[in-house]
């Protein structure tokens, strides 16, 4: 049964499990990015990652370059960890 | 029960980790391709350089002529190479204009600017005798900085014409066999390997 504990909720969802791959390999990815990789609509985007920045898996960072609002988003160092521990659990339940 | 979910999962999730990294509608046919063109112009240019059919009369006549058969090489290699790759991105549905696409680029481009550069400076002080080296050092270097963002293959074409730029400065008058060893045969090679390794499924 330990093994199912190690199947973290937060990531129980295509599109979250998405964003965190994406921030896993890059250090950061912008709205946009995300958008084009994901192919999901703004409104679906903005409440998985909202989620994500919840639990302390993602931080966001929003600027301005020129006159455009950017916002950027990056794995948080526990964020990194979980998702690992995350992969590690999926791997072993398929092995089985 | 739920083994296929998890299974899913971890396809979504390597396929994700790729495509947000690399780039990988690079077409290998276009590497092959870019390969026979060098071929034909470097057949081309040992035709200019030693005695053959074709006579000129000056150096100046001679230099013309190899600078647009190496034009003519570059041009049709990139066409190629562009053409493939736009279609091979349509066919997988990848974009062709994305993040992974503008990273591959410019970080192909910035070495390759640079010696591109510099062999034109070098052309400028009439060093014949370091533009081959000097045009396989640089297009190695852009190699190897560019397969970071796209298959691992690139780096080993890379790491080769970095090699063989080194001999050619050492040996140095071996210009034009050197410049077809790297540019011809290599990417031939390199482009056979990424051909049947990720284009044919």
């Amino acid at each position: 049964m330990s093994l199912i504990d190690n199947i973290n909720k937060a990531f129980d969802h295509r599109i979250r499990l998405g964003i965190m791959s994406v921030l896993m390999v890059n250090d950061h990815a912008d709205f946009k990015m995300l958008k084009e990789l994901l192919e999901v609509t703004d409104g679906n985007l903005a409440s998985h990652t909202k989620a994500l920045e919840k639990v302390g898996y993602i931080s966001v960072e929003k600027q301005f370059i020129g006159r455009k609002p950017n916002t950027r988003y990056a794995a948080t160092r526990s964020g990194k960890t979980a998702f690992k521990k995350h992969i590690e659990a999926l791997e072993k339940l398929i092995g089985k | 029960m739920d083994s296929n979910k998890y299974l899913e999962d971890i396809t979504e999730i390597k396929s994700m980790m790729s495509r947000s990294s690399r780039f990988i509608s690079l077409s290998g046919l276009s590497g092959i391709l870019a390969g026979v063109y060098a071929l034909i112009g470097g057949y081309l240019g040992y035709l200019i350089l030693y005695p053959s059919f074709w006579k000129f009369d000056t150096y100046e006549e001679i230099q013309l002529t190899l600078v647009a058969v190496a034009l003519g090489v570059v041009v049709f290699a990139v066409l190629t190479a562009m053409l493939l790759t736009f279609r091979k991105a349509k066919r997988s549905g990848e974009k062709i204009w994305n993040v992974s696409s503008r990273r591959l680029l410019v970080n192909f481009l910035i070495p390759l600017g640079a010696g591109g550069i510099f062999v034109l400076l070098l052309l400028r002080l009439e060093y014949w005798m370091l533009i081959a080296p000097a045009t396989l050092l640089f297009y190695g270097m852009a190699c190897l900085n560019a397969s970071k963002y796209t298959f691992g293959d690139v780096r080993y074409l890379g790491i080769t014409n970095i090699v063989l730029g080194l001999l050619a400065t050492y040996f140095t008058g071996y210009g034009l066999l050197f410049w077809i060893l790297g540019f011809g045969v290599c990417h031939v090679l390199y482009g056979s390997m990424m051909y049947f390794k990720y284009d044919r499924r």
